[in-house]
């Protein structure tokens, strides 16, 4: 996007941020993520006292309740290794947002500091790594759901894109306004239940339609809403966090 | 809370009304595909809105003085300014002018800002007769409605449903569903409204100050017929459309039409700088520019809403926003909807009014990313939120704080103690793991059309220290 990003050479150490959805939720999408990046040849350093990245009160308003739960973050993480994260929304977050919810602050230096070696999982895997990913998997059809923060906020689309279109006998196939939300939005699925369902349902139906056998995303927060309704209605395919999907298809004793 | 109940009561009618929502999808994918293919250029387009975004920006950070020049020019032109401080003193000014030439008929064009002073209702009030000649306009004025966007009107109605309507208040004209036959019958009642009317309204898109110009963008026609027709043209606009220069104007033009409709220049572009001068053969006698300012200078006092200033009303922010194509501009229970009227009316009106608006929004950009002026609408419903539940009466934002509760204080910050200690947090999740049987597959509305989360049988925190992974 417009933003001009400066990527790190290939470290030896990384951090990793799981994010409170897929610690609780889809624990196996974090540890995908952190195999592929091992895979690569670096060590992974998971801080035991990482939380939440902060967004549910940030985003509700609640700017007094975000600071401590950011400085634990901020804390957490104290060398200068790069932070990968496993969602565009948390990582945009962490990478954007941060440095807002610290403005004319005396912490501000310290939590700047923090922002800058933020990453998105899959640029981080694509623009440092340059990670090269042989499919091991069977012929399928895929649809890519790319959640908004990725898309608009982390300019990470492309990125998805590409580590899918590594994968051989991978097909990805495009849903009718791939770019339109889901409806997910946390706290507005709660305060705004109807008009996120009917975001969610014509999403679903759009996804479906492709007659994909497998969604993929690259973040929990839109896979939970997605594949809940799919499920709930009884239509579409398996959804799967995009870490998932490339650990399962190019991991050989998996296979 | 009455406000929210309503508003969720119109958004639940809005949502089961299946021809509303196709006629928003319908339109608005038509219009989404018109600006995209009206800047094939991606880096021309970012080039421009950085134009557009600064040339809106100095017009707003030199605006007090950029007013006066404006009266000034506009003044020696032969152009009577006039200040409004509130929608009240702006519709006294306009009836003012109507009764000094004993006028009862007015024609108007196109403008949200008579709109936004409810100026019909205020002059039918008065006596007076106001026919709206914006073939949208005029399709909402029949059926006794506001706007549904701010510059297709109209667009919440099917052809059908027009036509419809035409017919019910026009029994006299045949039925037709072919628009440029209902096209032709309105130019036909409304032809005989633009000779009889004494006075001509019109908004303003532009108002120039270097040379006392008042821009207006415009395609049926209509808008020039109103303000050159009638023997007396007034215009009414908000304090923030003023601009330094005439070159500032083709930048915002190209936006703005690009942005709105895809079109690289609307059909009619008039610039006004003086009435009928001697000699000349047509033109209103007298021309009147009404600037209200209606709370936009208390908005201006706050240097990140200040942004929202620098809107051109291009619409596009709604035509790109997934909630407003899915519940339609009525909905919200504003005049301006969408983003931009998420962030602009409860500033205006109060949180206290309209604070469930900032919230009504996934955050997810597509606003912010269509903006031809670059407004960081996100950023600006994200700050209203903060002011709608804030308690600490520093902000100067109407209603403040009016939508804090108790309740929801007080989870967040258990919530933020919580994630603020990571031997809490990691006993909690662990806690919901050995429960998650326990959990309920019912959690309120979200189970209504998903089913439930699953809570794992283990977190990301103990598998990542079972597989080896360093803690630090
Ligand atoms: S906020 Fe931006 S996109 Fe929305 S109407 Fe105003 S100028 Fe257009």
């Amino acid at each position: 996007m417009s933003l001009v990003k400066h990527y790190p050479d290939k470290p030896q150490k990384v951090y990793f941020f799981g994010t409170c959805l897929i610690d609780m939720l889809y624990p196996e999408a974090g540890l995908a993520g952190m195999q592929l990046l091992k895979r690569e040849g670096i060590q992974v350093i998971f801080p035991q006292n990482q939380t939440c990245c902060g967004q549910p009160a940030w985003n509700s308003g609640y700017r007094d309740e975000t600071p401590a739960v950011v400085m634990n973050q901020v804390r957490s993480f104290p060398k200068d290794y790069p932070i990968v994260v496993p969602s565009g929304s948390c990582a945009g977050m962490m990478r954007h947002h941060y440095p807002e919810v610290f403005k004319d602050k005396p912490e501000s230096d310290l939590v700047n500091a923090f922002s800058e070696r933020v990453f998105e999982l899959t640029e981080f895997l694509v623009h440092v790594l340059k990670i090269e990913l042989k499919d091991l998997g069977a012929p399928t059809k895929v649809a890519l759901h790319t959640s908004c923060s990725a898309r608009r906020e982390m300019g990470v689309a492309d990125e998805h894109e590409s580590l899918l279109r590594q994968l051989g006998n991978v097909q990805l196939v495009e849903q009718v306004r791939k770019a339109e939300c889901c409806g997910f939005g946390g706290t507005f699925a709660v305060k705004h239940p109807d008009i996120s369902a009917a975001m969610v349902a014509d999403k679903a139906q759009a996804i479906t339609e492709t007659g994909a056998e497998q969604l993929v995303s690259g973040d929990c927060g839109c896979l939970m809403n997605i594949t809940g309704h799919m499920e709930h209605k009884g239509i579409g395919p398996k959804g799967q966090h995009i870490a998932s999907f490339l650990w399962e298809r190019t991991h050989a004793s998996d296979s | 809370m009455h406000q929210t109940a309503e508003f969720h009561k119109r958004v639940k009618d809005a949502l089961n009304n299946s021809q509303l929502r196709s006629n928003f999808r319908v339109a608005m994918d038509g219009l989404m595909e018109k600006r995209s293919n009206a800047f094939p250029d991606k880096q021309f387009l970012e080039e421009l809105r950085i134009t557009g975004s600064k040339l809106r920006a100095n017009a707003l950070v030199k605006q007090a003085d950029l007013l006066e020049q404006l009266e000034a020019n506009c003044t020696r032109n032969g152009i009577k300014v006039h200040w409004a401080e509130t929608i009240e003193e702006a519709n006294h000014i306009v009836l003012g002018i109507m009764d000094s030439h004993n006028a009862t008929r007015m024609i108007k064009g196109k403008s949200m800002v008579s709109e936004e002073m409810e100026l019909n209702h205020f002059l039918e009030a008065h006596g007076k007769e106001c026919v709206e000649s914006d073939l949208g306009e005029y399709i909402i004025q029949l059926d006794h409605e506001t706007p549904s966007h701010i510059i297709a009107p109209a667009i919440h109605k099917s052809k059908q449903e027009i036509a419809k309507l035409f017919q019910s208040k026009h029994p006299d004209i045949p039925y037709s569903e072919d628009i440029e036959t209902m096209t032709r019958s309105a130019r036909q009642i409304l032809r005989s409204k633009f000779y009889d009317a004494e006075i001509g309204l019109s908004g303003v898109n532009f108002a120039v100050a270097e040379t006392g110009t008042i821009c207006l963008v415009e395609n049926e026609g209509n808008g020039r017929m109103c303000t050159t027709a009638p023997p007396v043209h007034i215009a009414v606009t908000g304090i923030e459309k003023v601009l330094e220069k005439l070159e500032d104007v083709p930048p915002l033009l190209k936006l703005l039409t690009r942005s709105a409709s895809g079109q690289h220049i609307s059909t009619y572009f008039n610039m006004i700088t003086s009435p009928r001068k001697p000699g000349e053969k047509d033109g209103p006698k007298e021309v009147h520019l009404v600037l209200l300012d209606n709370q936009r200078s208390k908005i201006y006092e706050d240097e990140e809403l200040f942004d929202s200033l620098r809107c051109i009303r291009c619409g596009a922010c709604m035509n790109h926003c997934p909630v407003y194509t899915k519940i339609g501009g009525h909905a919200y229970g504003s005049l301006i909807p969408g983003p931009i009227g998420s962030v602009i009316e409860p500033q205006k009106f109060g949180l206290d009014k309209f604070g469930i608006l900032p919230t009504n929004s996934t955050l997810c950009g597509a606003c912010g990313e269509v903006c031809p002026v670059k407004i960081p609408l996100p950023k600006l419903l994200h700050r209203l939120r903060y002011e709608q539940v804030r308690n600490d009466h520093t902000g100067a934002t109407n209603g403040q704080g009016s939508r804090r509760s108790a309740k929801e204080a007080m989870i967040w910050k258990l919530w933020s103690w919580a994630h603020a200690r990571p031997a809490v947090y990691r006993t909690g999740t662990k806690v919901a793991a050995l429960f998650r049987g326990l959990m309920p597959n019912k959690m309120g509305p979200w189970t209504r059309v998903r089913t439930a989360p699953k809570i794992a049988p283990k977190s990301l925190h103990e598998l990542a220290r079972e597989e080896g992974f360093d803690n630090e």
